[in-house]
């Protein structure tokens, strides 16, 4: 009970600094409005594969951003109140909801966004609202984890793309293929199986944050 | 001399490969032709990479378990060793689809899988690079190395397995053993196999002993 409601304080207070600042939120609208904005100039409105395509990429380039900050805002004497009175557990627990939640909401965002500025193409909207949802978590979830490996590295942003690229690839393509039913009207064999890998890998990554965290706060 | 019994056998199973493999007469598996020679030197290098990728992660863990440097100059060695026949199965792989495939790259889970593992391993020798104290960079490589390999290795392990790929032996399309009537191919393949294991193996510690003297003045 006391872990539960630890993690729920720490969730918490996230959401109020991020409530009093407004910078997160503002500052990755702007940046999803710019980048599809971008598109649109360049290419108009585009079919639907590549629509498909873009969409994931700026969802990709969204959670990159938004989650390298989760980790860069606490400073260090902070992190070490915080490493003081709760559970390095706990802590990364509050951070993956934290940045669950944020992530959803940016997925929001990013899909209004994309149909607004570059048509709507998808004949098959809850579907694809489903996995749209369950990738933003599946992203939010691998970049927590490695913004906090990257944190050690001396908050080095560069660094998390080069980590987390290789290994969102597969991740990326699963989803895109996923997301395919939602434009065309076809039967794709093995649909629930991809589900249940992406669904495996987000509970494989909760798994590894907690047991991995608590060694990377060793310090 | 004792230690060394294996070194003896990679080698002279090496010679056996090259030698058997390039003169053994092959049986004829739909375009191949000559090129199924390829297949005592590209798929073992596929091995070999799985192989030093275990070894590597579970060397993190230990490392993780006892936070003895040794651990993690294995485990940074390894990948390394395993990446550079990564490469090689790449490339073996790359020249034999140029001329069966008819393309260089082409979009086969299998190739996909490979240059996914590499990639990961790459950038776990790039966070290497980024620290310059040993202890942190012992640990939070550890950590990328698990993290990374527990969610990635295996599934582009089973995955390549699962769809239909070009590679022979996946789901739709059969593996060269059943049109090896006459067991040559498999008299030269499983030999291949251990002797090039044993190889990158050999590779390995030769390089862990290379950095242990390297950093002689941490290890006393």
């Amino acid at each position: 009970m006391a872990a539960l409601h630890q993690t729920l304080t720490l969730v918490k207070k996230d959401l109020v600094l991020e409530l009093r600042q407004k910078y997160a939120f503002y500052g990755i609208l702007l940046y999803i409005i710019s980048t599809v904005f971008v598109i649109n100039m360049m290419m108009g409105k585009p079919e639907e594969q590549i629509w498909n395509a873009q969409f994931w990429v700026v969802q990709l380039f969204v959670s990159v951003n938004a989650i390298a900050k989760s980790f860069m805002q606490e400073s260090r004497g902070r992190l070490l109140y915080f490493y003081s009175v709760v559970h390095p557990r706990y802590f990364i627990a509050a951070k993956l909801l934290y940045n669950m939640l944020l992530m959803a909401i940016m997925s929001i965002i990013a899909l209004v966004s994309c149909i607004v500025f570059l048509g709507n193409p998808i004949i098959n909207v809850w579907y694809f609202v489903g996995v749209v949802m369950l990738g933003g978590i599946s992203l939010s979830l691998l970049f927590t984890m490695l913004a906090a490996i990257a944190a050690q590295a001396n908050q080095n942003a560069a660094l998390m793309a080069i980590m987390g690229f290789p290994i969102m690839m597969p991740l990326l393509m699963m989803l895109a293929n996923i997301a395919r039913s939602a434009f065309v009207p076809v039967y794709q064999p093995g649909l629930l199986n991809m589900f249940l890998l992406l669904i495996g890998m987000d509970v494989l990554i909760i798994g590894l944050a907690m047991i991995l965290f608590p060694f990377l706060w060793k310090d | 001399m004792a230690k060394h019994w294996w070194k003896a056998l990679a080698v002279l199973l090496l010679l056996y490969t090259i030698i058997a493999g390039f003169l053994v007469k092959v049986p004829a598996i739909e375009n191949n032709q000559q090129s199924t020679r390829n297949l005592f030197f590209h798929v073992p290098m596929w091995v070999c990479m799985y192989t030093l990728f275990t070894i590597s992660v579970a060397n993190s863990i230990l490392y993780l378990t006892k936070y003895d440097l040794k651990k993690d100059i294995l485990a940074s060695c390894a990948a390394n060793v395993g990446v550079l026949f990564g490469l090689m199965g790449f490339v073996t792989g790359s020249l034999w689809a140029t001329y069966t495939w008819g393309s260089t790259l082409t979009n086969d889970p299998k190739q996909i899988a490979t240059a996914v593992a590499l990639l990961i391993y790459l950038a776990y020798l790039v966070l290497r690079m980024s620290f310059t104290d040993i202890d942190k960079r012992a640990r939070v490589s550890a950590i990328y190395n698990i993290f990374a390999f527990a969610l990635l290795i295996p599934l582009t392990y089973i995955i390549p397995r699962m769809v239909d790929s070009l590679h022979p032996g996946s789901a739709s399309s059969p593996g060269f053993k059943s049109k090896d009537t006459d067991g040559t191919l498999m008299m030269v393949f499983y030999p291949a196999f251990i002797g090039w294991t044993l190889l990158s193996v050999w590779i390995y510690t030769l390089l862990a002993r290379y950095k242990r003297l390297e950093l002689k003045n941490i290890f006393k």
